[in-house]
């Protein structure tokens, strides 16, 4: 069962979650998809074993047979390609692999070259498997790097996905084909807001979704009401406390403290089966 | 016309309540919320809309079933896994448009697609410019460009002398659009070791792009250790530390009451006032 764990307003708890119910199930592949801002080893300290660089397709122009016609950055729909009488400029940032430009050109000038725009890592904690992926400073597109993370996924056994904030291009490539999606919440009005964005795009993504709350006690009763008025489970609350704040600015894993709450993960996780089973 | 764009790498670190308190504090701007995935400021400051327009992205394939015959090339050269059983997955789609090159009947078309809102609308607080992103659409680096040129229009026409610019959480598309050509760059972070994680890699993008660089650091007593460890990296790295400001539940009872930080008449104004000060001082 692939499980992700999303919000649609960042610093909710994602990673909290994602972490803690990893050491709490053990025995799962924890990926992070949080490629711009990766966080989750930094509170499971894995043990990395090899990384591999992340390489995205681009065009490689034969200036000797290019007789700048200028198709294919006609064609090109993402502006990534700029034909003058006598030069081709080429911006890799814009580029989405498409390989239109190769497909129009009729010289035959364009070929399949390669470009690096981050890695991805593999580690182990206990029998905790972890894979994450680092977006290169400067670059604009995660979701080749989230692709890649997700590569090497073992569909046989469970898998938690750390996913990145919003509801952007980078978020659908986290969440596509996962069987589960937890949404962790503060509630505040921030946090509602952001909540109602994210649910919008897992129904439309028919995508079976709960709410974890974090930092309950905090703000009001809209997130509450939300859940209630539209039915969606509140798989757990996890209450605003000092202690937790403290280890998670530390970068130390509460179940690891407050042992009780392996169980009520455990627990959980089990319901979120039973709801995905059937 | 000088553009100040707050950002914070981590998400949750106090980015949009920097913000309102800071446009609580400035005559003379207009508000740009470039978070366009996940924009809150107007929950704060309850706009009033003046103007709202359409955004198109990038266009959508649509394959006319009448017309297909099936024969399978827009799958086998469809680079983003978006066609199934000769039906386009819509959000999957990022309108590349080779599947209307490859098709040999010429099945298929490229739809313009509404991925999207801007507004430029009235508050309390002066104009604001923000927008929405249809859940899962691409192209959030063209909406924030558009929502900035907005906010610059609206500043010249007004004669307006700042773009205070809430930016969104991580250090990709949507981050770079945010911070190309601004003045100064406004990074509000924690004292925790993904808050300092993130910090270091958004402050490597500012860098990057050769903008100002200034550092607040937001609930900055809940961990001193770490908050001594962002200092002195900061420090090394010449880098100011605009501020600090302590931690309080008034961050979370100001955005329920719909208030900014000042208007809530918080204890913690003075260490917003002194942020801006900074700021000014900067610019």
């Amino acid at each position: 069962m692939i499980t992700a764990i999303a919000s649609g307003k960042g610093g909710t708890g994602k990673t909290t979650v994602a972490v803690n119910l990893a050491l709490s199930l053990g025995g799962v592949q924890l990926l992070d998809c949080d490629v711009e801002e990766p966080n989750a080893h930094l509170f499971l300290k894995p043990e990395f074993q090899h990384k591999r660089p992340v390489e995205v397709l681009v065009p490689l122009i034969n200036e000797e047979l290019c007789d700048h016609c200028g198709r294919c950055s006609e064609f090109c729909q993402y502006n990534a390609l700029a034909v003058t009488r006598d030069l081709v400029m080429f911006f890799p940032e814009l580029c989405h692999s498409c390989r239109g430009c190769i497909l129009v050109c009729p010289k035959d000038a364009i070929t399949e070259g390669k470009r690096t725009t981050g890695i991805v890592e593999y580690g182990v904690r206990d029998d905790i498997e972890f894979i994450h992926g680092i977006l290169d400073v400067g670059e604009a597109m995660a979701s080749p790097v989230i692709a890649e993370v997700k590569r090497d996924m073992n569909k046989e056994g469970d898998i938690l996905i750390d996913v990145p904030p919003g509801t952007s291009c980078a978020v659908i490539e986290s969440v596509k084909d996962v069987d589960y999606c937890i949404l962790v919440t503060e509630p505040t009005p921030f946090g509602l807001n952001d909540l109602k964005l994210a649910v919008e795009m897992l129904k439309e993504m028919k995508i079976p979704h709960g709410v974890i709350v974090n930092r309950a006690g905090i703000g009001d009763e809209g997130v509450h009401e939300y859940c209630k008025s539209e039915n969606i489970d509140i798989l757990m609350e996890i209450p605003h406390d000092e202690k937790i704040a403290r280890l998670y600015s530390n970068g130390v894993p509460f179940v690891s403290e407050l042992p009780e709450y392996k169980k009520r993960f455990k627990e959980m996780f089990e319901e979120i089966r039973r709801v995905v089973e059937g | 016309m000088k553009q100040v764009t707050v950002l914070s790498g981590k998400g949750g670190t106090g980015k949009t309540s920097m913000v309102g308190g800071l446009a609580s504090l400035t005559e003379n701007k207009v508000l740009a919320d470039c978070d366009v995935d996940a924009s809150d400021l107007h929950l704060i400051l309850e706009p009033k809309i003046r103007k709202e327009t359409d955004f198109k992205a990038l266009k959508t394939a649509r394959i006319d079933e009448s017309v297909c015959i099936r024969c399978g090339k827009c799958m086998q050269h469809c680079p983003f896994d978006a066609i199934d059983d000769y039906v386009v997955k819509p959000l999957a789609c990022e309108g590349c448009a080779v599947c209307e090159l490859v098709c040999p009947v010429n099945a298929i078309s490229m739809l313009e697609k509404i991925a999207g809102k801007t507004f430029i609308s009235d508050t309390r607080a002066g104009p604001l410019c923000h927008a929405i992103l249809y859940a899962g659409e691409e192209a959030s680096g063209k909406l924030v460009t558009q929502v900035r040129d907005n906010a610059r229009k609206v500043a010249s026409e007004n004669d307006l002398d700042l773009v205070l610019i809430d930016g969104s959480p991580g250090i990709g598309c949507p981050v770079i659009a945010s911070i190309g050509g601004a003045d100064l760059a406004l990074v509000v972070t924690e004292p925790s070791i993904s808050g300092f994680h993130d910090l270091k890699r958004v402050l490597k993008v500012v860098e990057h792009f050769k903008i100002k660089s200034m550092v607040c650091i937001n609930k900055y007593d809940i961990n001193q250790e770490k908050t001594n460890e962002i200092i002195e990296y900061c420090s090394r790295k010449d880098i100011l530390i605009a501020g600090r400001i302590p931690y309080s539940e008034d961050f979370t009872k100001a955005m329920v009451e719909g208030k900014t930080i000042i208007e809530y008449g918080s204890e913690i104004s003075g260490a917003v006032r002194k942020v801006w000060d900074e700021i000014n001082n900067s610019l």
